[in-house]
């Protein structure tokens, strides 16, 4: 379809604004726009014509299954766009006087109180924007806690395992730490004796997704906790997993310092297509006096923002953050209250229903029950008939589905990793299990499906390494050039998803 | 609880083709030592109706925008916010979908985030943008980054004229980063081109805003010369909204074009979530930070959109990747193009020139009734400072209790300006809505 650029004739517009009635102002010549930005010329019917066509061309939650392993595609309970839509929230400055947001501050301060509560750590801030500046920001309390300490100089290594999200070891290297790796055991544990190996007096903490990216809760998380404890150094908690265990099980009551939250995977804020996010973190008491300004504290019977904290680390984002994430996700938590459990146990639940119903045509690296998501591997399909993970992932979408995450963890060859989340209904599973396994017959009697999939997408498969080649990264007005397919259209086997 | 979709007889069933006897024992591999064994301890859950009613309660605690008549700006304002704007975002394809990771299952977002870009690169005189950063401050830290590995350079220099918080979040981040931050002074105002240039020696990029955290018009040209004759990359931070009216960054040579993108169609929401816009010249495609959509072909040679150059991005080259970023904005984001789209080049520049005519409206009638401006030789956008002739809190306090949100008390920033309100007049205000705000003002 056409670009709204190429829409656009001069002269149209959809806008109109008061006319106040005043002499144009004057402003510096020098500093005046010399040329006019080319934004679209369009009429309002053909804006809410093209948005909605591009609406049409794209698949969400709401759309149907997306089981997209690590991203928690869990249905968005639409009381939540209703109550973050009034005007008290919506159409509040954060700078408004603390007199006139009682309402704003009690909401951050309940939420604070009721995610403390989930990971069993005393002191949240809401500040960061997404988990994976939580865990920048985790990084950058423990280079305070440890330069308060004198130990800043010595302490230099982050120790993660190799299931990490790529966000571990690139917030690392943010922090201006050094990345050490840890290996998998053969059950899907962290190997507990390379790790041993790999923690000394150099080791500024941990980072750990628990359950890992294989949807395994890692059995030796009480040896873990005792080598991080006995050599001094502080255990981060990535939450992009605490889907599988609210109410189960806490980070804090086994021995981790800090933990961010994904407010948009666990607690139902939406994705919007890439995001907003919220990547709230909590922590032991002492690491609380390192956290990012303001604090939103309670006195009596009102609330107020406190920013004499000396040791903070400062901010990391602009007033307290997210709040419009906050009013969602404190909505969701207490539409379900202390039966978050039940949440989190519906999750296991539909995941380990879909592993049994596929764990036959699909080899299974790790041979245990999962958690609220299960990692595949498609190697055998591969070996046997020549199709790949990738032709796997775009023939599902023949069926109606979102692909889950693929070419994830990077430790399982041909990974498919699945996380149904707890909304779904039993016969979407059993829908999708269906056609994962008459994927797994075509792979073997006509195997040219997977290979032309998708058929029925508004386009076919799309050449990655063209784009990344040649980048066309804006419309270019000047001039157009003829596109032409390449011999080899290619797609990249690289991780999609998580 | 009318999320889950399972019945009982589903459970049962499930719970027998997995072969276990319980939902507990699939929490087996959970050893004993690290479970809970109470309830959590949360209030009873509520009906919708109950939701509803509860979270009502706590927004009408608040006053908004809505029951007040505002000046108060400093970084995030009462923009006007189309109508279009809701419904398209009420889309639920856009609303619940996530980064198109499979690009054939999301052609109309990677072809929304592709004009998108084009928006931003149009509105900043930039070759490339990316899909969207946290906010107005995180792009600033993200700007010094792709400086420090483009110029090998370790120092960061930040006009006093920055918002405050801005700069507050570059410092957070420079300890992690290994940056020293150096801050210029403001004189008069804005800041002194020369000033700049000594500052600039050795440093890897310079941020200065225009307009400034005062409103005022910084001698922007200038200041990107200045940087550029020490070498180090000249980063503007914007107003998305100026731009219709005041000089493309790109068109006076700056490295980096970044800003708050509230002004373009978001909501105040107490301060987020919004988005941050991060734009480039070429030569820095390869260090951007965050994700990226471009143009290519599928296997028929129709045009389509995916992410690319992924190689920088964290789920490919992890501790060597250019950013930790991966849920970005991308819906606020959306919002800006809907509402650019709406506005077009015409009625962008009419937004400006609206803000520009009743700004000096309300500077004009300010010094007619004797207030004093913190910076009368100065011009400005839609914001200015002015001196109350008595603690600013207090003229705050007054004006509100007569229903009216005067402005941000600058002394909390900024020494020697406790008598200092920085008034922001949006094209929401109106000349009677001013000439209420210098009554009062006045007292």
């Amino acid at each position: 379809m056409k670009l709204i650029y190429e829409k656009s004739k001069a002269g149209r517009r959809a806008s109109s604004l008061p006319p106040q009635g005043l002499p144009p102002a004057e402003i510096p010549e020098e500093l005046r726009r010399s040329s006019p930005p080319r934004l679209p010329e369009i009429s309002e019917p053909e804006l809410v014509r093209h948005f909605t066509a591009l609406a049409d061309r794209t698949f969400g939650v709401d759309t149907g299954f997306y089981p997209l392993g690590s991203c928690t595609m869990k249905h968005n309970p639409r009381v939540n766009e209703r109550v973050v839509n009034l005007p008290g929230f919506r159409d509040l400055h954060p700078l408004q006087e603390e007199d006139a947001s009682q309402g704003a501050l009690e909401l951050m301060w309940r939420l604070q109180e009721i995610l403390a509560e989930i990971v069993g750590l005393p002191a949240v801030s809401l500040q960061p924007a997404a988990g994976s500046q939580g865990e920048l920001t985790g990084l950058l309390l423990m280079r305070a806690y440890f330069a308060d300490c004198g130990e800043g100089q010595e302490r230099r290594e982050i120790v993660i395992p190799d299931t990490a999200h790529g966000t571990n070891p690139a917030s690392v290297t943010m922090a201006g730490y050094e990345a050490v790796g840890v290996k998998t055991d053969p059950r899907g544990n962290v190997d507990l004796d390379d790790l041993r190996g790999k923690v000394g007096p150099q080791t500024a903490g941990l980072m750990l997704t628990n359950p890992s990216t294989l949807g395994l809760f890692d059995e030796g998380i009480e040896e873990i906790t005792k080598i991080f404890h006995q050599a001094g150094a502080l255990m981060y908690y990535d939450g992009a997993n605490l889907n599988a265990i609210c109410g189960i099980s806490r980070p804090g009551d086994f021995g981790f310092d800090i933990v961010h939250f994904n407010l948009h995977k666990t607690f139902s804020q939406p994705h919007g297509g890439g995001g907003p996010g919220g990547g709230p973190i909590a922590v032991r008491d002492r690491l609380e006096p390192f956290l990012p300004v303001p604090a939103v504290v309670r006195e009596g019977g009102t609330f107020r923002l406190d920013y004499e904290r000396p040791k903070t680390i400062g901010k990391v984002r602009g007033f307290c953050g997210p709040f419009g994430v906050f009013v969602r996700s404190y909505a969701y938590i207490r539409s379900y209250g202390p039966a978050l459990k039940e949440m989190s146990e519906v999750a296991v639940l539909n995941a380990n229903y879909l592993l049994a119903r596929l764990r036959n045509a699909y080899e299974l690296p790790f041979d245990r029950l999962c958690m609220h998501e299960f990692v595949l591997s498609g190697r055998r399909l591969k070996r046997e008939h020549g199709v790949t993970t990738l032709d796997v992932a775009k023939r599902l979408m023949d069926y109606r589905f979102h692909p889950p995450t693929i070419y994830f963890p990077l430790i399982v060859p041909e990974a498919l990793m699945i996380e149904p989340t707890e909304t779904e209904p039993k016969e979407t599973l059993d829908a999708f299990a269906d056609a994962m396994l008459a994927i797994a017959r075509e792979a073997a009697e006509q195997p040219e499906l997977l290979k032309e999939a998708p058929h029925f997408r508004p386009v076919k498969r799309l050449d990655e390494v063209r784009a990344a080649k040649r980048p066309v990264l804006r419309y270019r007005f000047e001039e157009h050039e003829d596109l032409q397919p390449s011999d080899e259209p290619r797609q990249l086997e690289a991780q999609k998803g998580a | 609880m009318s999320f889950l979709s399972l019945t009982e007889q589903d459970r049962e069933q499930m719970l027998e083709a997995i072969g276990v006897d319980s939902i507990d024992d699939l929490f087996e591999q959970i050893p004993a030592g690290v479970r809970l064994g109470r309830p959590l301890d949360l209030e009873p859950a509520l009906s919708e109706l109950e939701l509803v009613a509860h979270l009502g309660e706590l927004a009408a605690r608040n006053v908004d925008t809505g029951r007040e008549v505002s000046f108060l700006g400093a970084g995030i304002y009462d923009h006007y916010v189309p109508a279009v704007v809701d419904a398209m975002l009420a889309r639920g394809e856009f609303l619940t979908a996530y980064t198109p990771y499979q690009p054939e299952m999301s052609q109309g977002l990677l072809q929304a985030i592709f004009e998108y870009q084009t928006a931003i690169c149009e509105l900043t005189g930039m070759d490339v943008s990316n899909a969207s950063g946290y906010d107005g401050t995180t792009v600033a830290a993200d700007a010094c980054y792709v400086a420090k590995h483009a110029t090998g350079r370790t120092k960061v220099v930040l006009a006093e004229t920055l918002n405050p918080q801005v700069r507050q979040v570059v410092k957070t981040y420079a300890a992690g980063f290994g940056l020293d931050v150096v801050e210029v002074p403001h004189r008069d105002g804005t800041i002194d081109p020369d000033e700049l240039r000594q500052a600039a020696a050795e440093a890897a990029c310079v941020i200065f805003q225009q307009p400034n955290f005062f409103g005022c018009l910084e001698p922007a040209p200038d200041l990107a010369t200045a940087a550029k004759d020490a070498g180090a990359l000249p980063v503007a931070h914007v107003d998305p909204v100026s731009l219709g009216v005041l000089e493309a960054p790109g068109a006076y040579g700056c490295a980096l074009a970044i800003g708050e993108g509230q002004q373009a169609g978001n909501y105040e929401s107490y301060g987020g979530p919004h988005y941050g816009f991060l734009a480039a010249r070429s030569e820095f495609i390869r260090r951007m930070p965050g994700r990226i959509s471009g143009e290519t072909v599928d296997t028929d040679g129709k045009r389509g959109f995916v992410l690319t150059l992924q190689t920088r991005e964290q789920h490919i080259r992890r501790e060597k990747a250019t950013s930790n970023i991966t849920t970005n904005q991308t819906l606020l984001a959306l919002a800006g193009l809907i509402h650019l789209s709406w506005l077009g080049p015409q009625g962008l520049r009419e937004l400006g020139e609206t803000c520009l005519a009743l700004s000096r409206y309300a500077k004009e009638r300010m010094s007619d009734a004797g207030l004093e401006l913190v910076f009368p030789d100065q011009a400005t956008f839609k914001e200015f400072a002015v001196r109350v002739g008595r603690p600013a809190k207090e003229a705050v306090r007054d004006g509100r209790a007569a229903g009216i949100h005067p402005g941000y008390a600058l002394g909390r920033d900024y020494a020697g300006l406790d008598d200092a309100l920085l008034v922001a007049v949006t094209e929401k205000r109106t000349t009677d809505e001013v000439d209420r705000l210098v009554e009062v003002l006045v007292g």
